[in-house]
């Protein structure tokens, strides 16, 4: 038998001499630091996640019917009548939400440990457009069950370019193809879903992937391996500090992928609809446009950028504002290898301003979440009694919105001006279990 | 290590399970129903109230009469003679007879199908909704909801519960008063506690309508679980059994 496989080897490799190098480059002889921990295994889990998505996908779409008049009715059958449709679908809704749970994990620990630096901007660069698609695909996703949130979610995202100047109107129309979401609106929306930005976004992970392998990863102390010292026990010419991709970091990874599913299948067997969070109450109804449902909101992993985009008020007579913040708000993040001038990589190492600023930006982004959601118009009532909900909401909204900018404002200053004191950065990195 | 991964699962599960139940808004402030979807009793109880009290307006249109046979662990013949009043075929779903244009006539707009009910309002909701019907002669049918005011229903139930009045408190000036809490005018065949019970029955037997699988998940789930904490810690053990070479060559 080994003999076969290792004779199908060569026919390949006869054939095409440069596939067999490709998995080494990128599994066997991809060499990673050593000393990474558990923010090190969102990036991974991103990938499973993906792979679930596309999965589950495609079996949904056996059964789902594209038209306004029969998705929902398919959406029940699909939970009723397919055989076991309905873990299908659970495990489609709820990898959708733990997409946005790993990949904010995964950003968070780009900036914390100072991954997106020198030389690896470009990772950074087609992470946040993998970030972009990502939102775009998750959006469309939703729109997809025709509930009444679906429609109502899809009419309040799709006005947003209305607040565009001159072209507002129309490009809302040309977007919806009619003059509310309809028919024609799901059929492309569901053409976008399922093959048009998958596409883009398979491309971009592999570029990632690629961009990443071809500058190497970073780690917890931001040291860079590959200027410390030479000799490890696989190989004389590679980095001291750092081991073959596979087989350890596959083992690691795999172990927590047991460890994540175990948790997302608690989820799907328990708690699938988690509370209205992960699937709304409201998108149990039928797309009905003449009635709203009570509160309108996006799903949770919109609703810091929701929140951003419903605090800044209009001015000027228009509402653009809050338009270019929300997605101001996504730019910032993307040129941050550009705001962020500091030398030293690790959160471990720099100064106490940065490691301030970064909670403050954690904050305010948990607390723009709240204010999105609706949460804060429900609390403020019940902690204090008898004030003015709007104006509350509004003023702590607006401080949580100067917090997130006030990072990138105050990190760049810190940064360009060398206002930041940071400590001695280590000759090697360092293990800690 | 391990017991760090260890903590890190029991926090990660601890923060779920305690987030749940406290996420579920819908029917806020409302008592619990306290219905177990599990409780195959209380399902069927529930579904004999169904069909002789709501069939007649409400449909369930994506409930199956051959489905609620295997899963409430009743036969054909059982579901035929006494749950299907509509004269349809095994198969076929759950559908009213009620015209749609009549009942707009009668109701101002047609009673809603309830098969995805307790998913889109919570059968807290249900539940108080239906011991909430008090007599209210201002209103065309003349009963009126305080957990749902001005609801267009009036009390399917009221042979059950009795004939339930307001009692309203002091009226501020130039507003009404508000009712302050119900009471029994006239018994009903059910005493209060029954007909809280009778209640229950009726909001589990729509959760169950809502989402027939939920039967079948939480009993996989147990095992499901199970599995996937073997196969994690087997992982950790290969990982660690690999990582020996890493931790010696430091």
């Amino acid at each position: 038998m080994a003999n076969v496989f290792s004779r199908i080897g060569d026919w390949v490799n006869e054939r095409a001499p440069n596939m067999m190098p490709a998995y080494r480059k990128h599994m066997t002889e991809y060499y990673a630091p050593k000393n990474f921990n558990l923010w090190y295994y969102f990036g991974s889990l991103a990938l499973l996640v993906l792979v679930n998505q596309i999965v589950t996908g495609i079996f949904l779409t056996m059964n789902y019917k594209t038209s306004a008049a029969e998705a929902f009715n398919s959406v029940e059958y699909i939970m009723r009548d397919v055989e076991w449709g309905w873990l299908i679908r659970y495990m489609h809704s709820t990898g959708a939400s733990l997409f946005f749970v790993v990949v904010f994990l995964h950003m968070f620990r780009g900036i914390m440990y100072g991954s997106f630096k020198k030389p690896r901007e470009l990772v950074w660069i087609l992470g946040m457009l993998i970030f972009l698609v990502l939102m775009a695909e998750a959006f469309m996703g939703y729109v997809l069950p025709w509930g009444n949130m679906s429609f109502w979610g899809a009419k309040v995202i799709i006005s947003l370019f209305g607040t565009i100047p001159v072209i507002g109107g129309t490009l809302v129309e040309w977007i919806m193809g009619d003059f509310l979401p309809a028919d024609a609106t799901l059929n492309r929306f569901f053409a976008l879903h399922v093959i048009a930005l998958p596409l883009v976004l398979l491309l971009l992970v592999v570029l990632h992937i690629f961009a990443l392998h071809e500058v190497g990863s970073n780690n917890p102390d931001g040291v860079d391996v590959k200027h410390g010292p030479k000799g490890n026990r696989w190989a004389a010419d590679k980095p001291k500090d750092a081991i073959p991709f596979h087989p350890y970091y596959t083992v690691k990874d795999l172990f927590g992928v047991g460890f994540f599913i175990t948790i997302a299948a608690f989820i799907i067997f328990f708690a699938p609809t988690f509370g209205g969070w992960f699937l709304e109450h409201d998108n149990f109804t039928p797309a009905n446009n003449l009635v709203t449902p009570s509160h309108i909101k996006p799903s949770w992993y919109f609703t810091p950028f929701y929140a951003i985009l419903r605090m800044i008020p209009s001015f000027f007579g228009t509402a653009i504002w809050g338009v270019i913040g929300m997605f101001g708000a996504i730019l910032l993040l993307a040129l941050l290898p550009w705001i962020d001038k500091g030398e030293v990589r690790s959160v471990r190492f720099r100064g106490l301003g940065f490691r301030i600023a970064l909670a403050v930006l954690v904050i305010s982004f948990l607390a723009l979440g709240l204010v999105g959601a609706g949460v804060t118009a429900e609390v403020i009532p019940e902690w204090f009694p008898g004030v003015d909900v709007t104006t509350w909401e509004n003023a702590f909204g607006r401080l949580m919105v100067l917090g997130y900018f006030g990072f990138f404002v105050f990190v760049w200053i810190y940064t360009r001006f060398g206002f930041e004191k940071t400590k001695p950065v280590p000759e090697r990195v360092t293990m800690h279990d | 290590m391990i017991k760090r991964y260890l903590s890190c699962l029991a926090l990660a599960l601890g923060l779920a399970a305690a987030t749940v139940p406290a996420l579920a808004e819908e029917g806020e402030g409302l008592p619990r129903a306290g219905t177990n979807v599990a409780d195959k009793a209380s399902l069927q109880r529930g579904a004999k109230l169904f069909f002789n009290y709501c069939v007649g307006c409400h449909s369930l249109k994506y409930v199956r009469y051959s489905r609620l046979a295997a899963d409430l662990g009743l036969s054909e013949d059982e579901v035929m003679n006494n749950l299907n009043f509509t004269g349809a075929k095994f198969g076929e779903p759950v559908i009213s007879h009620m015209p749609e244009e009549s009942a707009k006539g009668w109701f101002g707009k047609a009673p809603p199908d309830l098969s995805l009910e307790a998913r889109a309002k919570g059968v807290d909701f249900i539940y108080n909704y239906l011991n909430s019907f008090y007599l209210d002669p201002s209103r065309p049918v003349g009963w009126n909801n305080t957990v749902f005011p001005n609801a267009s229903m009036p009390n399917p139930l009221w042979e059950l519960q009795g004939l339930q009045v307001a009692v309203h408190g002091e009226a501020k000036p130039g507003e009404e008063a508000a009712v302050e809490k119900l009471s029994i005018a006239q018994p009903g065949r059910m005493s209060p506690e029954e007909f809280r019970g009778a209640t229950r029955d009726l909001a589990t037997f729509l959760e169950y309508t809502a989402e027939p699988a939920a039967l079948e998940r939480q009993s996989i789930g147990v095992w499901v679980i199970l599995f996937l904490a073997g196969l994690t810690f087997l992982l950790y053990l290969l990982k660690h059994e690999y990582w020996k070479d890493v931790h010696e060559s430091h």
